[in-house]
């Protein structure tokens, strides 16, 4: 087991690395690409050539690629400074660089808007997770009822649904024209947990749908494939009561699988939920990750990639080991 | 019969079985009538699809979670009628007074539970007073008794680090904690190689004596029959075809599918033939079973007798030694002595 | 006439078994470890042993599928041994493989008929009747009937995609047929068909097959000589009524007494004869040392676990009945489990 987390890990670890490189690559190749300068970008147009010099030598735009690269990846792990003579800025790490736009520290931006998309991301993920595997047990275990097959149209309606579609529907019957949900802002849960929730559950049934409609196909097809299998014919035959037969023996197996989806979905919305925050307003880092690249602002897309990147890594390592440890064959292999 | 004959340990009376599907009903398996004495073998042959399992998976009313299938008929278990009671008594039965051991160990088996507490779980069903500690113990000794080294470790191993045989012998082990009276065998040895079934196939006589339980052996292996069986079922198309004491039957067997399937059957026990002589043709869909006889498209005699074999269905005949053929029993015996035996 | 078609020497296949980070080489899995072995053109040579024995890699290495780690391969006097598959090619015509699962080995999206026809296409052999002709032949050869040129493998039973299986290793009318359990996966009426028809094809082409199984009964009924496997090495060769009337190494008597006898009269003299053999069979990771066997064998001495015995002629044998054993077994040696075999009924 541990060599297999050992391994994961290095895994993991250079994963991330090969994003970095990517991503810089991208970063460093769209202004050659495009023709724009970043230190146009970053200053302006109106800028006379010699403080655009200054803020070359200052980002270190006039190094090699690799020194550059170097530089961002110093940044990541110890902080870096920039130098633009006497004056020196110094970004902590992990450092992702300045916003062309705001000036901003791109770090402490994104993680200003952070718990907004893990609100969202998680309050939801709990929603379609109860709702979408307990419709999807209950589907297999009446297969082909008037239950099974209301539950799974359903599914299907939910999952041929556009996100924006239901949003602003939902957004339409429950705030504008039953008034029963608040419309506006998204409330630190610090502040006002009741508030906080109250604006969040709109757009957590709305991402949640989606989800759970997805799950619940994939639950019942799993769980019949599972309750196919010939150790649930034994348990039966054991003289185990249904309820055991299923609840412990199918369901372990049956939701393996989910496992596995469960933790790479939540690890992409974690790194943004963008079409959700755009219909609700709500400003995380998907909101972030829009605005940015409407403004050309690639320092603040390059610490979103990598911020998305690192969840769904993340997401992969926690599944690999829960994995293991749910499996023994996976763990004693 | 009269009434005062008491009814033997199991009897089944004109079992039958049906699967709705999309392509039409299947006629898995259609009016098997025999019945079995504690102690004692009955083995059950048949080609793959004959219904062999569905006829065991019946008697264990492992069909009842089968939205799709229906069963009929009467099936007596020590006085008790099975078919049709609740599903709460048929559950109190399975894996006490009767239980299973299945073809394939490893897919029969758990892979996320040990084969120790997949073994403490059956035991504990049953006997839900026992603590788990005692039932540890039960498992470790049923695990020594099937002949598994060092059971104590063995027991918190998974079904994955066993060997094929001794996965099987894991399953015995679950199959006899409770003691059965009936012990249904499906394949038990397929699986396995021919060494490893020896092993098995001993073990499983050993206990048998042991427990004083009566047995079930299913298989396609005519010789795994011949070395356990009192009794024989040979079954063709979901129907028994022939019934009979094991020795009868393979000394006079008499019907032409089983001389077909002992004809099939290169023997090490005799001199090499030149050549096989297999039934022709392959077996019958059971949603579009033959009309009359379902055997008559691959029998060489079905035309000797007029042609009832295309019509009519024939019906189990014969007591002790029963046949469902059209033919006469002289002619058959006939035809076996004259044509058959010397090919054998 | 004793022309060998194929000949083996010391041949070799050891799967490597890497571990952690860096996928290190650890060991080996011995699959084939050395072993001797002919062919002789117009015979069929059984191979059996129990699973994981390495017939499958064996065959598969004789027909070249596989690269082997050591030893040589001859095949009508040329080495084949280290080929390339471009330098492969033109031999693929003369050997062929049938395998056991009728299901996987052939593909569920191409027609039969596409199926038999593809090795004639690739071989760019020429077929003066045309292509279709040569594949309804085919089939009616193997007993199918032809008209179902057109259909799909998921429409025809497991014996059926069988004989196409055979259909498709006839098509380049080989001279070595390797079946790797061609019938294991048939109900026993099924076997005896396509047995039946791999005897006739046999006589009709001069076909040489090597035919691997683990069912005794099968392989003596159709083999000329047999070999008998186990852990990666042959144990016994040698024609077949040598072999199962006088069985040398206490391995093949283990074997051969296991084999279930269909007769109940005799159900307890056979059990009573029989040889049980107790625990597993050993890793191919890490065999024991001097003579595979000696783990299980209950004639083993200190000298099995020190030498490992050749493939030799042993005690007065024919010279084509070959042991590997230091102490086998002799004819009137009260050996439980002497297989009932040589009387007949
Ligand atoms: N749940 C089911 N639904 C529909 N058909 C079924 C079902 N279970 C079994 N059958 C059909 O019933 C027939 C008898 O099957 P059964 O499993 O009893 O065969 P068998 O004699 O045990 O064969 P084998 O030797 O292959 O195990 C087969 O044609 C099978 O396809
Ligand atoms: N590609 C492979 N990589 C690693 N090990 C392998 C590979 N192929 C086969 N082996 C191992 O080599 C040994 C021999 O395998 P092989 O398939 O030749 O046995 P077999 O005698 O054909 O058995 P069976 O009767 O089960 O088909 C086994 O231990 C197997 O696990
Ligand atoms: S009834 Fe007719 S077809 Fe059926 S087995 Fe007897 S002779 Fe053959
Ligand atoms: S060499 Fe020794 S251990 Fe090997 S088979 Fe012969 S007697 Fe047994
Ligand atoms: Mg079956
Ligand atoms: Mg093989």
């Amino acid at each position: 087991m541990l060599a297999y987390l050992i391994r994961r890990l290095i895994n993991a670890v250079l994963t991330l690395l090969v994003v970095s490189l990517v991503t810089f690559g991208i970063f460093f190749m769209v202004p050659k690409i495009t023709g724009s300068d970043p230190a146009l970008l970053y200053i302006g147009k109106t800028s006379d050539a010699a403080s655009i010099e200054g803020i070359r030598v200052k980002m270190g735009l006039n190094d090699p690629v690799l020194v550059q690269y170097g530089k961002f990846l110093k940044g990541l792990v110890a902080g870096r400074d920039y130098v633009s003579g006497p004056e020196v800025t110094h970004c902590d790490a992990p450092c992702l660089g300045y916003s062309f736009k705001t000036e901003q520290e791109v770090t402490p931006l994104l993680m200003s808007v952070l718990p907004v998309t893990l609100s969202l991301a998680l309050g939801a993920a709990i929603l379609w997770l109860i709702i979408g595997v307990s419709t999807g047990v209950i589907s297999a275990l009446r297969r082909g009822s008037l239950l099974d097959r209301t539950v799974m149209s359903a599914a299907l309606f939910g999952v041929s649904m556009p996100i924006y579609f239901t949003g602003l529907i939902a957004s339409a019957i429950f705030v504008y024209q039953l008034g029963w949900l608040p419309q506006g802002q998204y409330v630190p849960f610090l502040e006002s947990p009741s508030e906080w929730f109250t604006q969040l559950l709109l757009p957590w049934i709305t991402l949640a749908f989606l989800f759970a409609a997805t799950y619940a196909r994939l639950t019942r097809a799993n769980m019949l494939e599972t309750l196919g299998e010939d150790y649930i014919r034994t348990a039966r035959a054991k003289g185990l009561p249904e309820r055991v037969v299923i609840g412990k023996h199918a369901l372990r197996s049956g939701l393996t699988a989910i496992v596995t989806v469960f933790g790479l979905d939540l690890g992409a919305l974690l790194g943004g939920a963008v079409l959700t925050e755009k219909v609700f307003n709500l400003r995380g880092l998907g909101y972030q990750a829009l605005q940015a690249i409407q403004g050309n602002d690639l320092p603040v897309i390059l610490g979103v990639t990598m911020i998305a990147a690192g969840f769904i890594v993340i997401a992969n390592l926690v599944v690999d080991l829960v994995y293991g440890l749910i499996d023994p064959r996976v763990r004693l292999a | 019969m009269s009434s005062v004959t008491p009814r033997p340990f199991l009897e089944v009376k004109d079992l039958t079985v049906r699967f709705e599907t999309d392509d039409g009903i299947v006629q898995a398996v259609t009016e098997s009538n025999f019945s079995l004495e504690a102690g004692k073998t009955l083995g059950i042959v048949g080609e793959s699809g004959s219904g062999k399992s569905v006829t065991s998976l019946a008697l264990l009313g492992l069909h009842r979670t089968r939205s799709n299938a229906k069963v009929s008929g009467q099936i007596w278990l020590d006085d008790q009628e099975l078919v049709t009671a609740s599903d709460q008594d048929v559950r109190a039965l399975r894996g006490g007074k009767m239980s299973m051991i299945f073809q394939d160990p490893l897919s029969a088996m758990h892979p996320y539970y040990t084969v120790g507490a997949q073994i403490v779980e059956a035991y504990r069903v049953h006997n839900p007073k026992v603590s788990k500690k005692a039932a540890r113990e039960r498992a470790i000794d049923m695990l020594a008794r099937v002949g598994i080294p060092q059971p104590s470790r063995r027991f918190n191993d998974y079904a994955h680090q066993f060997s094929g045989g001794m996965r099987q012998r894991a399953m015995i082990a679950m199959a006899l904690v409770n003691d059965p009276k009936l012990l249904i065998a499906d394949e038990p040895t397929t699986a396995l190689d021919v060494t490893v079934q020896a092993q098995i196939l001993d073990l499983i006589r050993d206990l048998q004596q042991e427990f004083h339980s009566a047995v079930i052996m299913i298989t396609h292996d005519l010789g795994v029959v011949a070395e356990l069986a009192d009794d024989v079922l040979v079954m063709y198309g979901g129907k028994i075809i022939e019934r009979g004491a094991a020795v009868d039957l393979f000394q006079r067997p008499q019907h032409p599918y089983t001389w077909g399937l002992l004809g099939s059957m290169p023997r090490l026990d005799r001199e090499v033939r030149d050549r096989l002589t297999p039934v022709k043709g392959s077996p019958p869909s059971l949603i579009n079973l033959p009309s009359g006889c379902a055997f008559h498209p691959r029998c060489p005699y079905a035309g000797r007798n007029g042609d009832r074999s295309f019509t009519d269905t024939p019906v189990l005949t014969g007591g002790a030694h029963a046949v469902a053929c059209h033919l006469p029993a002289e002619e058959r015996a006939k035809i076996f002595k004259e044509e058959v035996a010397p090919n054998l | 006439m004793s022309e060998n078609l194929l000949e083996v020497t010391g041949l070799q296949k050891h799967f490597p078994i890497t571990k952690g980070l860096f996928k290190r080489q650890v060991g080996a899995v011995r699959a084939v470890d050395g072993i001797d072995l002919n062919v002789v053109a117009g015979e069929t040579l059984g191979v059996v042993g129990e699973s994981g024995c390495g017939k499958s890699t064996a065959g598969r290495l004789f027909t070249r599928i596989l690269e082997p780690t050591g030893g040589k391969i001859v095949f009508e006097g040329e080495d084949i041994t280290h080929k390339s598959v471009t330098q492969m090619r033109p031999l693929r015509r003369d050997v062929q493989m049938i395998f056991q699962d009728p299901y996987s080995s052939l593909n569920p999206r191409h027609t039969i008929g596409t199926i038999i026809s593809a090795p004639l296409q690739i071989q760019k052999i020429p077929t003066p009747q045309g292509l279709k002709k040569a594949v309804q032949e085919l089939l009616e050869l193997v007993g199918l009937n032809p008209e179902h040129y057109n259909r799909y493998p998921h429409e025809f039973s497991g014996g059926q995609r069988q004989r196409i299986g055979i259909a498709r290793a006839l098509a380049l009318r080989p001279k070595l047929i390797i079946a790797d359990e061609p019938v294991s996966a048939l109900d026993v009426s099924i076997q005896a068909q396509v047995v039946n028809l791999l005897e006739d094809l046999q006589s009709e082409f001069d076909l040489t097959y090597v035919f691997i199984a683990h069912d005794l009964s099968v392989v003596r009924h159709i083999s000329d000589r047999v070999a008998v496997m186990y852990l990666g090495k042959v144990m016994e060769i040698a024609h077949r009524d040598d072999l199962y009337k006088n069985p040398r190494h206490p391995y093949t008597v283990a074997l051969m007494s296991a084999v279930p006898v269909p007769d109940p009269v005799r159900r307890d003299s056979a059990q009573r004869g029989r040889v049980l053999l107790t625990g597993d069979v050993p890793s191919p990771i890490n065999p024991p040392s001097g003579c595979r066997f000696r783990t299980r064998c209950w004639k083993a001495q200190d000298i099995c676990a020190t030498e490992e015995p050749p493939l030799v002629q042993r005690l007065d044998d024919p010279d084509s009945h070959l042991t590997a054993c230091h102490f086998p077994v002799v004819d009137d040696e009260a050996v439980a489990g002497r297989a009932p075999a040589a009387t007949p009924a």
